[in-house]
């Protein structure tokens, strides 16, 4: 008798991209924005990091257990979830906040919709709005960086906690664009180094883990807006009123590069993309602009375009090869 | 219009194991002719033949042994000359079983006494030229088998003006083309003129994929003056696709729904042409084909296959599969048929067999990450993704919305897919049930 083969629908050949690897690369590009709030922040912020990493993957882990669902924590999805939130707390945030962060982000966001893929908002920014709300002044302890001072806050010496206000709320001066860039200045854990994120965000685009349209559609979109808002591209007098200023402020970057590129929560259609990336770009700015009791407004802006994705992703289906232009 | 030379979306499978270079710099050599051949009664789209021998009865090489059931039909030949020892049936690599007719080789390779070298090649009109082609069981060689008389026959309201030759080759390890384009360039051009002919077109243009540099140089010159424009491409999966390679051409957009002559274009494959070329000057009928072996063999080639031969005579010729061969394609490893077993003869759209180990075999699916991979891989701009969850619960009707029937099953979106999901087979599955139930309103 002959031997039998394999028979399946084509293609029989696979790219090598996995599902784990993509997340892994996610991690990978988070790295340098972690190490950047190491340096500012100190231990703490590794304690911070390391409990959110933990807290999420244990409860993807535990509610996938018992609800009798296939355990994904191999995938890194979780990883990449924690890493998030944590980068969404500020320093002066206790450990207890990250862990319920964590569990908010993958229970209630991420599983309770039907787990990776089906989230119809981004976990972590979701977390941080629940957590927002209902820790509004832990959530908004913000903390001076003390660059390499490694235990900063960990030790009972009161100096060690110098309170801080955020760029966007701090007076024209406070700090120098080369502060913002580099992330010497209050504000959460990943969102300071725009530096930081930046290098993050170039191995993702070299990877092809995302695509330029959403990261670029936005932060333009935000540059642009404020650039002719205030007049001023830049000037170190004008503080937070120029548009570079904006940019490299609060959690812009963070949001554009690492937030709104969530594949689950961002449409998958090129034009989708763009308007996606557009729409950020003008809540944010009508947020910080409009709204004086928020001054920042990263996260709402993504969350409220992640419930339009799905209907902008509807409106942009591309026109399929060979659709020819109907002339009615 | 402008040359666009390329198409939007697509894939690079060669950059993961392409697999070319295992045969791409080998001469085709000729297989050993099997002791008994079977031959399929139907290797082509189309109506099956009607069987025109009986058992017992002596046949040359070349003779018809199946004449054409239909106006889109082509006849098919016995490949050896010998006894007709039954008219049975055969697994074809659709999974099918098919009339095929078994003739027992004698070895002397007799030519029927129609096949002889034509003079007055030169005095031939378009209509005698494509009656030619349609007696000698010419079909299109580059998988897809359509009839080559009636692709050459398009309405003449359509007003054809270009033939484009493809010699694309996209798929990952065959190279039965490469190695024809190298080696028989000027009976190549000659097929494509004869059909140019037939058609009457004035435009001509060859695509090949720019690895493929010894091939475009080789056509070059055999093209030399003679108003053919050879045109190398980007290697992108799937360059070869009809719509893909007539817009990479030619800027033209074949509409949904519609044929390559709508847009007043005709694409044919180097081995036709090849093939049409030998029908012409010879009166060869079309009784072998060029099979690209490769993958888990242990010495790959390109081997000129009488039709008929058993699968497994190709794997011994050699030097038989590796360890560890999990799967066998008849095709090339995006769009070809897995086989469950080595006796499937040879077919007229039989272009390679490829040995595939455990990379062959598909892994576990995982849920969608909507990373939009399969969006920016497809050639036909569709959402494979969307019709992937539509497909999975059987509602046809919003598949048929998201232009489903566009798909031309290339791959590219199960290929490039990192949760591994099974989109292409979707797309055919909700393809079907497309047909399906416009069928039964």
């Amino acid at each position: 008798m002959q031997k039998q083969y394999t028979v399946s629908s084509s293609p029989h050949l696979r790219d090598n991209v996995s599902t784990r690897r993509v997340m892994q690369d996610v991690c990978i590009a988070l790295i340098p924005a972690g190490l950047a709030s190491i340096w500012f922040f100190g231990l703490r912020a590794a304690i911070l990091i390391a409990v959110s990493v933990l807290s999420a993957v244990f409860c993807e882990w535990f509610y996938c257990k018992h609800a009798k669902k296939p355990i994904p924590v191999g995938d890194f999805s979780a990883v990449v979830t924690g890493l998030l939130l944590a980068y969404n707390l500020p320093a002066s945030a206790p450990w207890w906040l990250a862990a319920i962060g964590s569990a908010i982000a993958i229970v209630l966001v991420k599983q309770f919709f039907g787990g990776i893929g089906q989230n119809f908002m981004n976990p972590a920014l979701a977390a941080r709005a629940i957590l927002l709300a209902s820790w509004a002044t832990l959530m908004t302890a913000w903390v001076a960086p003390q660059g390499g001072n490694w235990l900063a806050g960990l030790t009972p010496a009161a100096t060690d906690v110098v309170s801080g206000a955020t760029p966007l709320q701090a007076e024209a001066g406070a700090y120098s664009l080369w502060d913002l860039f580099i992330g010497n200045c209050p504000g959460t854990l990943g969102e300071t180094s725009a530096l930081a994120l930046l290098i993050g965000a170039a191995y993702l685009l070299f990877r092809r883990v995302i695509n330029w349209r959403i990261p670029a559609t936005f932060l333009g979109t935000c540059l642009i807006l404020f650039w002719i808002q205030t007049g001023t591209f830049y000037s170190a007098e004008a503080g937070a009123n120029s548009a570079l200023y904006q940019l490299l402020s609060g959690g812009l970057m963070l949001g554009a590069l690492f937030m709104a590129t969530d594949y689950s929560s961002s449409p998958v259609t090129p034009w989708g993309q763009i308007i996606f990336g557009v729409g950020c770009g003008a809540l944010l700015f009508i947020i910080r602009t409009f709204n004086s009791s928020m001054p920042e407004g990263c996260s709402y802006a993504i969350l409220f375009m992640n419930v339009a994705a799905p209907l902008i992703e509807r409106v942009t289906t591309p026109k399929s090869f060979g659709e020819v232009k109907s002339h009615a | 219009m402008a040359n666009t030379r390329t198409f939007k979306g697509g894939v690079h499978p060669h950059e993961t194991g392409n697999g070319k270079q295992s045969t791409n710099a080998q001469p085709v050599i000729d297989a050993k002719v099997p002791a008994c051949v079977v031959i399929p009664l139907s290797q082509h789209i189309g109506a099956p033949c009607k069987c025109v021998v009986t058992p017992g009865q002596a046949v040359a090489m070349g003779q018809v042994i199946g004449e054409a059931g239909g106006f889109v039909s082509a006849p098919v030949h016995a490949s050896v000359s010998g006894t007709v020892k039954a008219i049975s049936s055969c697994v074809v690599a659709s999974g099918q079983r098919v009339p095929a007719v078994v003739i027992e080789n004698d070895f002397q390779d007799r030519w029927d006494e129609n096949v002889k070298p034509r003079q007055n090649v030169g005095s031939l009109d378009a209509k005698q030229l494509l009656e030619i082609v349609r007696d000698r069981g010419i079909v299109g060689l580059g998988g897809a088998t359509f009839p080559t008389a009636v692709k050459l026959a398009p309405p003449a309201e359509k007003h054809v003006d270009t033939l484009i030759l493809n010699g694309a080759e996209c798929e990952p390890y065959l190279t039965s083309d490469h190695r024809l384009m190298v080696e028989h360039a000027a009976e190549v051009i000659d097929g494509m003129l004869l059909e140019a002919k037939i058609l009457n077109a004035t435009k001509l243009l060859i695509g090949i994929e720019d690895n493929k540099p010894d091939a475009v140089a080789a056509m070059r010159q055999a093209a030399e003056g003679k108003n053919i424009e050879v045109v190398a491409l980007p290697t992108r999966y799937p360059q070869g696709g009809e719509k893909q390679l007539i817009f990479a051409l030619t800027g033209r957009r074949v509409p949904n729904g519609a044929l390559p002559a709508d847009v007043q274009t005709v694409v044919s494959n180097v081995s036709t042409a090849y093939a049409v070329s030998k029908a012409v000057r010879e009166n060869r009928p079309l009784i072998d084909r060029v099979v690209t072996v490769a993958g888990r063999v242990k010495k790959p080639a390109n081997l000129r296959a009488r039709i008929g031969t058993p699968i497994y005579e190709l794997v011994e010729a050699c030097g038989g599969l590796e360890d560890g061969v999990r799967k066998v394609v008849l095709g090339g490893p995006m769009m070809g048929m897995a086989i469950s077993s080595l006796d499937i003869p040879v077919t007229k759209s039989t272009g390679g067999l490829l040995a595939l180990g455990e990379e062959g075999v598909h892994a576990q699916e995982s849920p969608c990450i909507r990373c939009g991979r399969c969006v920016e891989a497809c050639p036909m701009r569709l959402v494979p993704t969307r019709i992937d969850a539509y497909a999975r619960r059987s509602q046809w009707e919003e598949c048929s919305k998201l232009g489903t029937m566009n798909c031309m099953e290339c791959g590219a979106c199960t290929f490039v897919c990192p949760a591994k999901r099974e989109l292409t087979q979707s797309c055919r599955m909700a393809k079907m049930g497309i047909r399906a139930s416009a069928k039964k309103s």
